[in-house]
């Protein structure tokens, strides 16, 4: 069995702690949230690396055409 | 000399929480600070922070530039129901070494003015590993609200590990 999440808040006027369970509907809207920024970030990263692997193809292209390591380097600065 | 850095209120987790708020913050300040050290419960070596002021669940967006050592992006999100959308206000995990905990600042100024509130975030994950788990970056968000800031959210990706610590500080203009 799993514990349910507790929720803790401060009240700033007051000092006050108090710790509770979270909701039903608190625990989905955390659980949702958490989950569209790992989709955020994975495409995020995917992307990039699309785009470096893109960047790398092209620069070995560039070095199978004869252009220097120096000049390949050059063009990608 | 004026008092222009004040602890407003603070947290440090004795048991794991999913989330942290800080209510009824007084409006008598000029500016907002919020820090955390924070590790999640989470499995893996890469969790992070999101939240909301004032529980509103609209009009959040961020403009974020990260790096892990490695490689580097940029990007935005907007139009979000929580801060923290893009997965990059970064704390430790289970996976990373023990007693690792990830660092946020979270600036927010004018936060009691009827305008849109801007802020700044910086954030740093690193877990004492030559190979994993460390993670920086910067942050411009916005929450499109006029709205008096009276109540900060701070909730985990996971579960908010033991030892994980929270402040909010007021600015004021001396």
């Amino acid at each position: 069995m799993t514990d349910t999440p507790q929720a803790v808040e401060v009240n700033c006027t007051t000092g006050e702690v108090t710790t509770r369970p979270l909701t039903a509907e608190e625990i989905a809207a955390q659980e949702a949230a958490a989950s569209a920024a790992a989709d955020q970030r994975e495409a995020a990263e995917a992307e990039d690396k699309a785009k470096a692997d893109a960047k790398a193809s092209a620069m070995a292209k560039l070095a199978a055409l004869g252009l220097s390591a120096d000049e390949v380097a050059a063009l990608s600065a | 000399m004026a008092s222009t850095y004040t602890l407003i209120s603070s947290q440090v987790l004795a048991s794991s929480a999913a989330s942290v708020t800080f209510s009824s913050i007084p409006a008598t300040y000029t500016d907002l600070v919020v820090r955390a050290s924070a590790r999640d419960t989470g499995a893996g070596t890469t969790a992070w922070l999101q939240g909301k002021w004032n529980t509103s669940t609209s009009g959040y967006s961020e403009t974020y530039l990260t790096g892990n050592g490695s490689a580097a992006a940029s990007g935005r999100v907007g139009s979000q129901t929580v801060w923290g959308a893009s997965g990059y206000i970064s704390s430790d995990a289970a996976g990373n070494t023990a007693s690792t905990f990830g660092s946020t600042e979270i600036y927010i100024p004018n936060y009691a003015a009827a305008t849109a509130k801007p802020q700044s975030v910086f954030s740093v994950q690193e877990s004492n590993s030559a190979s994993t788990g460390v993670i920086i970056s910067s942050m411009a968000m916005l929450w499109n609200n006029t709205a008096t800031i009276s109540s900060i959210l701070i909730q985990a990706s996971g579960t908010f590990d033991i030892g994980s610590s929270f402040y909010l500080y007021g600015i004021s203009n001396a």
